[in-house]
């Protein structure tokens, strides 16, 4: 266990970006989103949320796949280059972290996402325990817990000192790195943190939300439920609650042409549009409510099912936040819950 | 909000109306949603407080294809946005049942959560018959309390004004809580060099995820098929590849509700980057004041839109760099 | 090659009407009237039918200018089209002009079917315009730009 004074923090950043790329909460007109690290930059440690999560640094929101170049008579391919230099995510909550977990599952099977395998590879992910979770967060309820992240390192920030602990090799190697700007120190402030983030969790409402029911051996049960007719009506069909979401993992690939180079990129995409998965038969959804269903059964049902009952969702409550209407996941699962499950 | 409750199940009750638009009870102090409620037994759970910032109008497009009447409850800038609809023929005034709910302003819920206020537990105050000014909030950190004036919406501090523009009845007395001029940031932007409006723009852009948000809550953009979602264009950019995509989004998504847009704000409340989106929309509205005669969206059913209008002796587009 | 010394060639985009500017640009053609071969006519069969989206595409695509040309007001072939189109390309050049986009990058000109003059002379104008404002930089999409 180390620390560093919170005043340290822009060396340590500086030291770190020196020889890598640096990720963390940076404030710009207003919102915090994770964005590469600049002296210049505004850090933002105190945000608890950050408005997108932190998954564009592992599979960002739009990518180059291939780029196709006509010179005369002679066309060329190029694919992009895979990540290959290191970098580091600094100040990952434990829930964006525990989604990560979930996107490893979708990309790291077979067929492997080289994109994705690459960045994973480099990258190095500094968490930090949540210091004031909100009335927002339902971490718990998918065994998330907030005051102790399981990243490569784990940091605590208490009072005017920022903790850190490295947890795996890669957490090692980087320890190592940055060493000169450590020094060693106790667990027990640590210990009592931890303890008084469990006190907050405790109290928050959505902690103790219960998934009985939600499996994926629920499928028929829940698909056909009468409750999704009420549920979806107030939804717009924007995407927001996908974008800011830590396990969102659908993306679209489409082409960019712009005269003599067609470059081919990949997108995330949102179940809640009218053009997902847009077949040449047509759309296989072709209501908001079954666009709608899709986006909780994929998180809660059809998830678990091929991943030894994990759920892709982490309660990190940007979706409650954010909802232009006021929907969410909670709304939904105590839906299905004061109903007992009502076919 | 009884009352709003009562008389919605008498016209439940003697049939005039076969449903009732209004907005639902949130699991949390501040996130009530637009609901639908049937019969007597579900209004139990009708809310209206500072929080039902929603317009519903929107959601009449779709229950104007309902059988039988719907009671819809407008605020007064809400019927701006009925009104327009129903100008273009994309709701059915007789499918319409509208109270005209009395407003004294709605709140922000990411403006309390800027001043530091989290973990919310229950907040006092945000009623309509509250005649406090001060909202008390009760968080797990322990009691904050803020000005209700500081937490309201960017929109209701340039409020239209307390009147409706159309309704069958009116329950409930507004208050007025304009405070500044809706210009004013404008005129400000106005007088940047180029460089600085380019910067100001390119910030507050770059935070774009393009969720639609803007789009889909807009009650003026009710294309059934948007440009934007057409895959027979290549307008149907789903991501921002590139700082272009979304200045273009965002310019063309303001210029197609140009003349139309009634200025209900909603697209600055459900974005979820903060991006004051209400400046777009309220520059086109500005310039047509000022070059084509003072116009309000909404504010009948009968006049022509700016756009769809013209005079011979209208500006030159050479107007644009000599005013300086 | 560095892009100091490439030399700057605009790419300018003119939306001519199919009545009175095209036929203008003919004129000025068969009148051997010259202006830059920078200028790229797009003939439509109005000025009306110019959607701001053409502009802002023309302008990602890389365009350094676009110019709007159509009849004279009271002279279109179907009678009111040009007055729509003055208001909206009004409202948008000052959007453009807003959001910090140089105004001289865009611009309206009637020209009828016998002013060849005309014709040559807004356009060379115009494109000496824009070799004063250089590329354009604001407005233009990356990936079109390699």
């Amino acid at each position: 266990m180390y620390k560093i004074a919170k005043e340290n923090l822009s060396a340590l950043f500086q030291l770190i970006a020196d020889d890598q790329e640096l990720y963390l909460p940076v404030k710009t007109a207003g919102q915090t989103n994770y964005a590469a690290w600049t002296p210049e930059a505004e850090v933002d440690l105190d945000t608890l949320k950050t408005v997108k999560s932190a998954k564009d640094a592992f599979f960002p929101q739009s990518e180059n796949l291939y780029t196709v170049k006509r010179e005369g008579k002679k066309i060329s391919v190029e694919p992009q280059a895979l990540k290959e230099q290191n970098f580091v995510v600094f100040g990952m909550k434990a829930c964006d972290v525990k989604g990560v977990e979930v996107l490893d599952r979708v990309f790291l099977v077979d067929p492997l996402d080289t994109f994705y395998a690459a960045r994973r590879e480099h990258g190095t992910i500094v968490a930090l325990a949540c210091h004031e979770p909100e009335e927002t967060c339902f971490c718990k309820v998918f065994g998330v817990d907030a005051a102790d992240p399981a990243a490569d390192v784990a940091t605590w920030i208490i009072g005017e000192d920022l903790y850190w602990k490295a947890l795996t090799e890669k957490g090692e190697v980087l320890t190592e790195a940055v060493k000169e700007l450590l020094t060693e120190a106790e667990e027990a402030p640590v210990e009592a943190e931890k303890e008084a983030i469990h006190k907050i969790v405790e109290k928050l409402p959505y902690m103790n939300l219960s998934l009985e029911g939600w499996n994926g051996d629920a499928l028929e049960e829940k698909f056909n439920s009468s409750l999704w007719e009420e549920l979806y009506k107030p939804c717009l069909a924007c995407g927001t609650c996908t974008f800011v979401c830590p396990t969102c993992q659908c993306y679209d690939i489409k082409d960019y042409t712009a005269g003599e180079t067609v470059s081919r990129y990949r997108c995330w995409d949102s179940c809640m549009y009218s053009d997902f998965t847009m077949m040449a038969h047509g759309n296989n959804r072709t209501s908001q409510m079954q666009r709608f269903r899709q986006r909780f059964m994929h998180k809660l049902v059809y998830y678990p099912a091929n991943n030894d009952g994990m759920y892709s969702c982490v309660g990190c409550g940007r979706c409650v936040e954010k909802c232009p209407s006021a929907l969410n996941i909670v709304k939904v699962i105590k839906a299905f819950q004061n109903q007992g499950g009502e076919k | 909000m009884q009352e709003l409750v009562n008389r919605a199940k008498e016209l439940l009750a003697d049939g005039t109306v076969a449903r009732v638009l209004g907005w639902k009870v949130g699991d949390l102090p501040y996130n009530p949603e637009p609901a639908y409620f049937e019969n007597a037994e579900s209004l139990a759970d009708f809310v209206y407080n500072g929080f039902c910032g929603a317009n519903l109008s929107k959601y009449m497009i779709e229950a104007s294809k309902l059988e039988g009447k719907t009671l819809v409850f407008l605020k007064p800038c809400d019927t701006y946005s009925f009104n327009q609809l129903l100008k273009e023929h994309r709701v059915d005034r007789e499918k319409a049942y509208i109270v005209g709910v009395g407003c004294k302003g709605k709140l922000d819920i990411e403006k309390i959560r800027t001043m530091g206020i989290k973990g919310i537990e229950s907040i006092e105050g945000a009623e309509l018959s509250d005649a406090a000014e001060e909202l008390k909030i009760q968080t797990i950190y322990g009691e904050k309390t803020c000005a209700y004036k500081d937490a309201m919406l960017e929109r209701c501090h340039v409020c239209k004004g307390k009147e409706h523009q159309v309704y069958d009845e009116l329950i409930g007395e507004s208050k007025e809580t304009k405070d500044a001029d809706r210009f004013a940031e404008i005129e400000r932007i106005e007088a940047m060099s180029p460089e600085e409006k380019f910067a100001f723009f390119q910030n507050e852009l770059s935070k774009c995820i393009r969720c639609n948000a803007c789009r889909n809550v807009c009650p003026a953009c009710s294309c059934r098929k948007c440009v934007f979602d057409s895959a027979k264009f290549d307008s149907e950019q789903k991501a921002n590849a590139d700082t272009f995509e979304e200045k273009m989004f965002h310019i063309i998504r303001a210029f197609h509700v140009a003349g139309r847009c009634t200025d209900c704000g909603e697209c600055s409340r459900v974005c979820p980057q903060g991006i004051p989106l209400h400046l777009f929309n309220r520059k086109f509205i500005k310039d047509i004041d000022e070059l084509y005669g003072e116009y309000q969206a909404g504010e009948d059913t009968e006049s022509k839109a700016p756009l769809t209008n013209f005079t011979f002796d209208d500006a030159e587009p050479s107007i644009v760099g000599k005013r300086g | 090659m560095s892009i100091e010394n490439k030399e700057f060639k605009p790419k300018i985009v003119a939306f001519c009407c199919n009545w009175c500017s095209y036929a203008g640009a003919d004129l000025a053609g068969s009148s051997r009237l010259a202006y830059p071969a920078d200028v790229k006519i797009i003939r439509v069969p109005c000025s009306c039918r110019v959607n701001p989206m053409f502009i802002l595409r023309a302008f990602e695509k890389g365009a350094d200018g676009v110019i709007m040309c159509g009849c004279h007001p009271g002279d279109c072939h179907y009678s009111t089209g040009n007055y729509y189109a003055r208001r909206r390309m009004t409202l948008l050049f000052s959007m453009l002009d807003y959001i910090g986009v140089e105004n001289g990058r865009t611009r309206v000109e009637w020209v009828s079917a016998a002013e060849g003059v005309k014709f040559s002379d807004t356009m060379n104008s115009f494109v000496e315009k824009i070799y004063s404002l250089g590329e354009n930089v604001r407005l233009g999409d990356l990936r079109c730009k390699n």
